[in-house]
């Protein structure tokens, strides 16, 4: 049984060596939900012939599948972690590629009476005294990990039954607490991809810490040497480049960007 | 109410004009069990015979062992080869995580104690005879062997489609170690499971219809060729 499964194996490998190394990319559900990935790839791949494969997972999970040397390049959201993750070694290179920002999404009526508050802190705490339902992503996401340190300033116990861990991706969250007519934090890409579908209405927006950074990292390839660099590098660079730029800047949804490009500042 | 059926009938437009996307996620799907059941099929029988006529100690209990196999949960399985596939892992070096191939094995350990188990029942329900006549009148036991699976080739079919409807209806395995990549590794399933968290309904219930379709089929032939069994006994 081991044999036949291991000569199973060989033949696999075999068979995967005879092509080209396609490039791995760990990014998050808001990047891959909104459609930016699907537009941008096809424009590298015509450019360099890498094909990328991309796995859309939480941030939480993308740097971990770089430590585990799984993908060869990740884009996430979540400036502490990235920085721990290159930091201890896990990840070279770090570019920041873009950004956008989180916004308070809620029903209509508004409950917790948060419409236009401008301090993200307060607007949590208004929530939270009135035990309003509340979804959180729950699953280590930067979005998630966004809103856990709102709740850390906010100084909030968390654990009560208005307050809801979901552990799926943004897209989902949003349809939960459109179904329970809860208030949540999204990311504005994924808002308002899904705002034409759901009932939610954005209530609060604008505060600095609501700020939502992306960045690229390449996994640092003393760690996994046959990884692929050469393929990791090539995309931070395009993505960063002037045409990449443009074309992020050039993604939008009635008129509205989804995502501002950072790589290059005037 | 109203939003299924708005989204049955955008599902039913996007199938029948043939959008390319939706289409080629199907065929992933296809070409990816077809694969893991073609690759399991001859050596689960192999075992299956194996266990009806063999003569060694432990058969009853090997026997349990694959029939408890039978349930195990498909986010096991996944996890179990993503362990072992990862970098860190015993295998990594041969960088089949988040593959096509990685999916095919998966499938091949889910469906690989169905076709045993079922297989066996399927064998053991052939008359013993079949095994002694063709012994007794010179046959090797390669082909001896053969006429025992031609005597229960019904019993067998419906194992086999059993196992294929099983793994081309799972989701973990795929979810896990495929990791849903557009073009690549998007299945069904995990296509189901992503458009339904980006609300796109339509394409979800469209993929839906497909499975439903297969396995619509697929008992039909089944109780078909069960039909055509009892008329020829």
């Amino acid at each position: 049984m081991k044999k036949i499964l291991v000569g199973f194996l060989f033949f696999f490998f075999c068979a995967v060596c005879l092509q080209a190394e396609p490039i791995r990319l760990a990014t998050t559900t808001s990047t891959e939900n909104s459609g930016l990935l699907q537009v941008l790839i096809p424009h590298f791949k015509k450019q360099t012939g890498y094909e990328v494969h991309v796995l859309s997972v939480g941030t939480g999970q993308a740097l971990r599948m770089g430590k585990d040397g799984n993908v060869d390049v990740v884009l996430v959201h979540a400036p502490k972690a990235e920085r721990r993750f290159v930091e201890a070694g896990f990840g070279v290179n770090r570019r920041s590629v873009m950004g956008n920002d989180f916004v308070f999404v809620g029903p209509e009526n508004d409950p917790a009476g948060i419409r236009g508050e401008r301090d993200a802190v307060k607007a949590l705490q208004k929530i939270a005294r009135g035990k309003h339902i509340f979804v959180s992503r729950g699953d280590d996401s930067g979005t998630h990990k966004k809103e856990l340190s709102l709740w850390k300033k906010a100084n909030w116990k968390l654990g009560e039954t208005w307050y809801r861990e979901a552990g799926q991706g943004m897209g989902r969250v949003l349809q939960m607490a459109d179904e329970l007519n809860a208030y949540t934090i999204s990311d504005r890409g994924t808002w308002l991809v899904l705002r034409s579908k759901l009932f939610l209405k954005l209530l609060a927006e604008g505060d600095p810490a609501l700020d939502n950074p992306y960045s690229m990292i390449a996994v640092n390839p003393a760690r996994y040497p046959s990884i692929n660099y050469l393929g990791a590098m090539s995309l931070i660079a395009w993505m960063t480049s002037v045409e990449g730029q443009n074309h992020i800047h050039n993604f939008q949804l009635e008129s509205q960007p989804l995502f501002i490009p950072s790589a290059i500042k005037n | 109410m109203s939003g299924l059926l708005i989204n049955t009938q955008q599902a039913l437009q996007l199938l029948l004009s043939g959008d390319p996307k939706l289409w080629s996620i199907v065929i992933i799907s296809f070409s990816v069990s077809l694969k893991a059941i073609v690759l399991t099929t001859p050596l689960a029988l192999l075992v299956a015979f194996a266990l009806n006529h063999g003569n060694f100690p432990g058969i009853r209990f090997i026997v349990a062992v694959f029939n408890s196999l039978l349930s195990v949960p498909t986010v096991v399985i996944g996890l179990f080869l993503y362990v072992l596939l990862s970098r860190q892992g015993p295998f990594g070096d041969l960088r089949l995580l988040f593959t096509q191939t990685a999916m095919v094995i998966g499938q091949m350990f889910l469906c690989f104690p169905i076709l045993v188990a079922l297989g066996y029942a399927a064998i053991q329900a052939a008359d013993q005879r079949v095994w002694e006549t063709a012994r007794t009148l010179g046959a090797p036991s390669w082909f001896s062997m053969l006429t025992v699976f031609y005597e229960v080739r019904f019993g067998l079919l419906a194992a086999v489609l059993t196992g294929f409807g099983r793994i081309i209806s799972e989701v973990g395995i795929s979810m896990m170690v495929g990791g849903n990549i557009m073009g690549y590794t998007r299945n069904i399933t995990t296509a189901i499971a992503l458009e339904t968290s980006k609300g796109e309904f339509a394409q979800g219930i469209a993929l839906g219809l497909v499975l439903l379709t297969l396995a619509f089929l697929l008992t039909v032939f089944l109780s078909y060729i069960q039909g055509k069994k009892e008329f020829a006994a």
